[in-house]
């Protein structure tokens, strides 16, 4: 129930902290701004509650865990998860 | 603003007007936020409604109404179409609405009842204190402000938050959205008088595909396929303009809007302490149509009458606004969804031979009532095996 910050502009990636204490970024979730129809769809799958439909744009937040089920769901196809080594 | 109002509405479609209208009418401050800077922009609706869900809550205007309609069609996977026509004479059945206007007279009406009104203002947070909810953080071009209320009713459409943020899980399961996307289209040949649905797995899986008239050569073309059988390559966007290339070639696309629709069972539980969620957010949309905007209008001035009994009352509980919940359960729609879920269940599960069959069982229908409870029932006198395949829930339709 805390105030979330403005994640509308980056991707959020799930983070993972290995042995060294580094981080390693293992995938994340691209919104393509261009693409997106702002309609919410997403929103209303997420399990995590990670989506916002704030006016038009996508906020994703930081509890986001990558799983993919918007990027399923969207309409248009503009949610994609990237997975990096 | 006020800082304190009795009903504090979150969203602006019509769930929430007929919210925040009520409640002034019933003697009581309301304050309604839209969080987009337009009441009824975009769209992200087929805006069909039958004549008389409508007329239980506004008399039909002109203004908002881009077509009526005479009958429907339903187009079989392997392209047959059986019709359905109203035996009532000269029978208008339902209205293809104009959505932009008739959300925002629908919010005019609950302004000009003496509701405050505020757009492009979010609710962004509860406002939580003595682990009750208080109230709504708000956000409007920059400023925060906290504004109470004895009770909140989140309107909030499908990618409801409000509720999820006061711990009721909202969550449309993956199978259950209907990923969908509409192009509103002119130039195109069609019956201007009817609604026509496509059925099939190559058109449209688990869902359908529709063609609702508003004008004589101008129609919502839209599709609405299950979340699951959604992906890349296989987008509700892709099956869409497949179709559209083939059937409407030369037409001219002049919207396009996307969205999803829940087909899922109602929330368990639609109400918590000091919180009420209609319309959308409460995932009461018709699992079998798709169709949510009477079930929004229904639930929102049920809402707020029982708000307006328990301000009165003076117990704003979860027990008390429990009657809100049980009486929309009770009623004829609360049953018609638990209803046309089961059917829906059933219908998705069918390969599109079974489907062939039992559209081509009955080429043209005259309806008494027109209603899909009323086309089921026909089509169960037509196929008497459906009621063993149906079991307990051919019961309840007969």
């Amino acid at each position: 129930m805390c105030i979330r910050p403005d994640r509308s502009t980056r991707p959020y990636p799930s983070v993972k902290i290995n042995e060294t204490g580094l981080q390693h970024i293992q995938s994340m979730l691209n919104v393509h701004r261009d693409i997106c129809g702002y309609c919410g769809c997403c929103v209303s799958v997420c399990p995590e509650g990670a989506l916002e439909l704030i006016d038009a744009y996508l906020s994703v937040e930081e509890n986001c865990t990558s799983c993919g089920i918007c990027a399923k769901v969207c309409p248009l196809g503009a949610l994609e998860v990237v997975h990096e080594k | 603003m006020k800082s304190k109002y009795d009903v504090l509405v979150i969203g602006g479609g019509p769930a929430g007007a007929l919210a925040a209208k009520t409640a002034v009418e019933k003697g009581l401050s309301a304050c309604l936020v839209e969080k987009r800077p337009a009441i009824g922009a975009p769209v992200r609706c087929a805006e069909g409604i039958g004549k008389e869900a409508l007329a239980e809550f506004i008399d039909p205007d002109p203004r908002w109404i881009s077509a009526e309609m005479t009958g429907a069609g339903i187009v079989a996977p392997d392209g047959f179409e059986m019709t359905l026509e109203s035996s009532m004479a000269g029978g208008k059945v339902g209205y293809i609405l104009d959505r932009k206007v008739f959300d925002r007279v629908l919010v005019w009406q609950a302004a000009d009842a003496g509701a405050d009104v505020f757009v492009k203002t979010r609710a962004s947070a509860p406002v939580i204190q003595e682990g009750r909810i208080k109230g709504a953080q708000l956000e409007s071009c920059g400023n925060v402000t906290k504004v109470m209320a004895d009770v909140v009713i989140a309107a909030d459409g499908v990618e409801s938050k409000f509720g999820k943020w006061c711990g009721i899980d909202t969550t449309v399961p993956v199978r259950e959205i209907m990923s969908s996307v509409q192009y509103v289209m002119t130039d195109i040949d069609i019956n201007p008088d009817a609604t026509i649905f496509y059925l099939g797995n190559e058109v449209a899986p688990e869902g359908y595909l529709w063609v609702f008239p508003k004008g004589k050569r101008a129609a919502n073309v839209g599709i609405g396929i299950s979340g699951r059988k959604s992906g890349k390559g296989h987008r509700a966007k892709d099956y869409l303009d497949r179709f559209t290339k083939q059937k409407f070639p030369h037409g001219k696309t002049i919207e396009c809007i996307v969205g999803g629709v829940s087909v899922c069972r109602p929330l368990e539980c639609t109400v918590a302490d000091h919180l009420m969620l209609v319309g959308d957010a409460a995932r009461v949309v018709d699992p079998l149509t798709g169709g949510g905007i009477y079930n929004a209008m229904y639930t929102g001035k049920l809402a707020a009458e029982v708000a307006a009994d328990c301000i009165a009352k003076g117990d704003l509980s979860k027990k008390a606004l429990m009657a809100y919940d049980r009486e929309w359960r009770a009623s004829k729609m609360g049953k018609g969804i638990e209803r046309n879920y089961l059917i829906k269940e059933y219908l998705i599960k069918q390969p599109d031979e079974k489907l062939n069959a039992i559209i081509h069982s009955v080429s043209k229908l005259d309806l008494k009532e027109f209603s899909t409870l009323t086309l089921i029932k026909e089509l169960l006198k037509a196929n008497p095996k459906l009621l063993i395949e149906l079991g307990a829930l051919a019961a309840s339709i007969r």
